[in-house]
Formats: C-alpha cells, sequence, structure tokens
C-alpha cells in the first residue's frame, strides 16, 4: 500500500525553532530517508522551496499565465512529502511520527489506479 | 558450445528460463552455501541467456549451460568480494567442489520456504520469492509491483541480508516447523495472486502478470505436493477466481460485480479444472481455509446465473470457514450470505454485531454491504448515504465509480447489461 506523508510548515513557527532544533528537524529527515530506503519502502522524497517561489497557473481566455496567484497570504505551506510502500497504515504513520514533534504531519493513503492505467 | 542450436522465439525462451530458475539456483546454493551471492550469479546467468538464446539458439543442455555461466559469474562476484574484503588468501582454499546434483523439485520446495522465511517482511517476501522461485528481473518485480526499480532491488537485497543474519540455511525446515512455513509459502502465493488480481485488468504488453505468475508458482508447489489439501485449494481458488477476469471489468474499465457478470465470458476451463480439483481435494480431508474458499467459488462459478446460486450452500461454507479462519473479510461475506438467505433485515442485524471489530468498523466494505443491504429492505435514502461513504473510503477508482453509480441509483433495479 502506498502513502503519501505531507508536511505542511508554518513560518512563524519555524522561525521559533533555536539553530540546534533547525539542525534535529534535517538529522530527523535524513534518518528516516536513509531507514526508508534501507527497508525498500521508499518510493521517493523531497523537500520543496520556499513558497516565495511558488507560482500559480491558470488559464485565462484561454491563454495559459504563470503568476504569484491570488493566495499571496498563505500561513501554512506544504513544506516537503514522502511517498513510501508500507504493510499498513499503521506502519506508514509510525514513520511519520518520527517527524511529528516539528510541524503538521498528514499521512493519506494514495488511490489506486492501476486497474485503470492498464485499460 | 555444441548445441541443437534451434532458434526459439524470446516468450519461449522466458518461459524455459523461468522454469528452470529454482533448479540452477538449487544446485548453486547447494554447492557454495552463501544464497544472496548464487541468487545474484543466477540472475546473470538468466539476463545472458535471455540475450543469446533467441540469437544462437537454445543449448542443448540448458540447465548445465545456466549453472555453468552461473557458476562462473559467483565466482568472478566471489573474488570482487573477498578482494574487497582482502582475504585473498582464504580464496586459494575455495576450490568450487563439484556438486552432486540434487533432484530439482525438493529444491523449488526448499527455496519457497527460504524465501518465506519468518524474519523477513510479508513485501519482501513476494520480491524474493518471485525473483528467487518465479525468475523475474528486478526490473520486471518493480513494474509488477508498480514500485520503482532502486525500491524492488532494496527490498530483494535487504530480504538477503536478512536471511544471512537470520542464520537460515538452503535446507527443507525441521518438520516441527514445516506446516508453518507452508502457511508462510500459501500466503505469499495468495498475496502474489490478489496483487495482481486487484491491479490488472487488461494484459498490458511489458507487464508481467502476476496472477498468472501466482498460478504458474502454485500449479509448481501442487504437483510436487499432491496430497497437500490447502496447496490444492489455494490452487482451485486461484483458477476459479481468475477464471471469471474476462466478465469483471467492462470496455470502459467500470468494474463489474459477480451478480451482473456476464457468464458466458469466462473461462470455462479454468472453471472446470478448479471445480474437478476442489471436489477431488475435499473428498479426501482435512478442509482447511483455501479449500472451504475455493469451495465457496466453485459455488457461484457452478450457478449459471445469478440467481441460480446456491446460497444456502455458501452459508454453510461460510460458517465453516468462520469457524477455522475466522477474520473481517469472511465476517462480512457470511453477513451477504445471511441476507441472501434469510432476508436483508438478518442480514442487517448480523452487520450491525460485525461492527464491533475495530477492522471492519470504518472499512469501504462494510459500508458498501450496509448499502446494498439498506436498497434491498427499501430504505434508499440510507443506501444512497452509505454507498457514498463506501466511495469515499475506498482506494481502488474502479470501485469507487462503481460505489457512486450504486448510490446514484438507490431505489432502482440494475438494468441489464448496464456497466459493461
Amino acid at each position: 500500500m502506498k502513502y503519501v506523508i505531507l508536511i505542511h510548515s508554518n513560518p512563524a513557527a519555524w522561525d521559533a525553532l533555536t539553530e540546534a532544533q533547525k539542525v534535529e528537524v534535517g538529522r530527523r529527515h535524513l534518518a528516516l530517508t536513509d531507514d526508508l530506503a534501507a527497508s525498500g519502502e521508499l518510493i521517493v522524497t523531497e523537500a520543496l522551496a520556499d513558497p516565495s517561489m511558488t507560482r500559480h497557473v491558470m488559464v485565462r481566455d484561454g491563454r495559459t499565465v504563470a503568476g504569484d496567484g491570488p493566495f499571496a497570504e498563505v500561513k501554512e505551506h506544504l513544506a516537503g512529502f514522502y511517498l513510501v510502500d508500507c504493510d499498513s497504515m499503521d506502519r506508514a504513520l509510525s514513520h511519520a511520527a518520527r517527524l511529528a514533534p516539528y510541524g503538521e504531519i498528514e499521512v493519506r493513503p494514495v488511490m489506486d489506479l492501476r486497474a485503470v492505467l492498464d485499460v | 558450445m555444441s548445441s541443437a542450436h534451434q532458434t526459439c522465439e524470446p516468450a519461449r525462451v522466458e518461459e524455459l528460463l523461468r522454469t528452470l530458475a529454482p533448479a540452477v539456483l538449487g544446485v548453486l546454493v547447494r554447492r557454495y552455501g552463501d544464497f544472496g551471492t548464487c541468487e545474484d550469479a543466477v540472475q546473470e546467468a538468466l539476463l545472458a541467456a535471455a540475450v543469446q538464446w533467441p540469437a544462437e539458439g537454445v543449448p542443448a543442455n540448458p540447465p548445465g549451460w545456466l549453472v555453468k555461466v552461473a557458476a562462473r559469474r559467483w565466482t568472478e562476484l566471489w573474488r570482487n568480494e573477498t578482494a574487497r574484503r582482502r582475504r585473498e588468501e582464504a580464496a586459494a582454499l575455495l576450490a568450487p567442489p563439484e556438486p552432486a546434483p540434487a533432484p530439482a523439485s525438493d529444491d523449488t520446495l526448499t527455496l519457497l520456504m527460504l524465501c518465506c522465511h519468518p524474519s523477513l517482511t510479508p513485501a519482501s517476501q513476494v520480491a524474493l520469492t518471485l525473483r528467487a522461485v518465479g525468475g523475474l528481473s528486478t526490473a520486471e518485480i518493480a513494474r509488477a509491483l508498480l514500485v520503482p526499480p532502486a525500491t524492488a532491488a532494496q527490498r530483494i537485497s535487504r530480504a538477503k541480508q536478512t536471511i544471512r543474519a537470520s542464520g537460515a540455511t538452503f535446507r527443507m525446515p525441521p518438520p516441527d516447523e514445516r506446516s508453518t512455513r507452508m502457511a508462510a509459502v500459501t500466503e505469499v502465493l495468495y498475496l502474489i495472486f490478489n496483487e495482481g488480481y486487484t491491479a490488472s485488468s487488461g494484459s498490458a504488453l511489458h507487464r508481467v502478470e502476476l496472477t498468472a505468475e501466482a498460478v504458474r508458482l502454485t500449479r509448481q508447489l501442487h504437483a510436487l505436493l499432491p496430497r497437500d489439501g490447502e496447496v490444492a485449494g489455494l490452487l482451485a481458488l486461484m483458477l476459479l477466481t481468475d477464471a471469471r477476469r474476462p466478465a469483471r471489468v467492462g470496455p470502459d474499465g467500470a468494474l463489474v460485480p459477480l451478480a451482473d457478470q456476464d457468464r458466458s465470458r469466462w473461462d470455462a476451463a479454468a472453471v472446470a479444472e478448479g471445480v474437478a480439483l476442489i471436489s477431488r481435494t475435499l473428498a479426501r480431508g482435512p478442509v482447511g481455509p483455501y479449500q472451504l474458499q475455493a469451495a465457496i467459488a466453485a459455488v457461484h462459478d457452478e450457478a449459471p446465473r445469478a440467481e441460480d446460486t446456491d446460497w444456502p450452500q455458501i452459508l454453510t461454507l461460510y460458517d465453516l470457514l468462520d469457524a477455522v479462519a475466522p477474520g473481517p473479510m469472511v465476517t462480512l461475506n457470511r453477513v451477504v450470505a445471511v441476507a441472501m438467505v434469510h432476508g436483508s433485515l438478518a442480514g442487517l442485524r448480523h452487520l450491525a454485531a460485525a461492527e464491533a471489530d475495530p477492522a471492519l468498523a470504518d472499512h469501504h466494505r462494510l459500508h458498501a454491504v450496509r448499502a446494498h443491504l439498506l436498497d434491498l429492505a427499501g430504505d434508499h435514502e440510507a443506501a444512497r448515504a452509505h454507498y457514498e461513504l463506501a466511495a469515499r473510503r475506498t482506494l481502488n477508482l474502479p470501485e469507487q465509480r462503481y460505489l457512486r453509480l450504486r448510490a446514484a441509483r438507490a431505489g432502482h433495479p440494475p438494468e441489464a447489461g448496464t456497466g459493461r
């Protein structure tokens, strides 16, 4: 079963962390990534760039335009994600729990599209 | 290599290689002992054969060729490893002893037991079985399981490390462990089958059909252990389930439930084989969970139309299954049988009791069954709500579409020919 672990962050909370705590967050991510790769459960993980780099894509009058979008002021943003393949939701949650002390962690099962892809 | 040199299509070569793989691996592990390295060497020999045989012809003695190439490769791998570890002096001591070839049949069984070692996770057992016994490449396994090749490769190498660390050897487990290990083997084969069955509807090119692979491996196992009732039951269950595949998904990818399937599209030969096998096996006893599930599948498959289904017999079989191997899905399927025999209200009462099981409490199938029973009982509003609830809970898109369709149609009997 595939699960996505989404890490939501909030700039104010992040800025409130001490340098040592920020290093600790990085360490936790590296350790989790290593362990997931070693166990054969990791599919992909990425950290996302600062939300100020976000571009929103819209179609206006048939033309595609990219811009800063209508959501300039957002408190929470997606900071990164893991896509894992685990035996159970509980197992995915136990991985996610290792990140939980810092940030808002969301775990969602992934839809199974294989039957559709095969047709 | 002098040989018969008959050219052979790649597909035939693939098939031949996968049949030979466990025996070749068996010879190597018997000779050199280290399962992990031997498995790598056999993989490389299989790859070499897959490239050379279609072009240059199949050698006169295919297993001999593979053993020779794999042994050569093993020596190289072993030398590399020892060199890396600066243990050259030990290498001199290792003049490969000539093998005492053992019967290949034993090897397949021993291999299966090793790949389903209790120290491995189910995901690793599946990957390792597909590679070591099924003879699939890592890339094929990755495609079949829809994970990146790196993930599949890591799962396999991790599984080998775990086996090495556990101290397990290439030997049949002692008699007192055998039945537990056989249960693990049948479970892995069933897992492989289900992975393929839920996943695929068509025969997509370049994708190994996991259901076909599971059937092939279970057939092999059944040939080795013809008197094992549960292996026979598992094979019958697979045949009887897979027989419905042509009718299971409509041309638009929509799921067609058992009751609405066009039964003329079922694979009659597979049904006949499955029914004959399970009838023979049940007569011999003792009866286990796979045999009971196969018997239930046989009752369904033998009904010419859905309304001809012998539900009282199915209910009896579920009662037995519930006693032998209770589980959330058995409970739920039994509720459906209760409703078919004693009416939807009786079914709903049983469902309320089933909900006490936390594994079922919020399961999409529970909501779908409740919706169906409510619909039959005439409470269409509630049926709609529960179909919607079920649709939101499933992870399978065709199933979601089907449940939404049922929600929209609650209160109307399904029209003949829809969804095909």
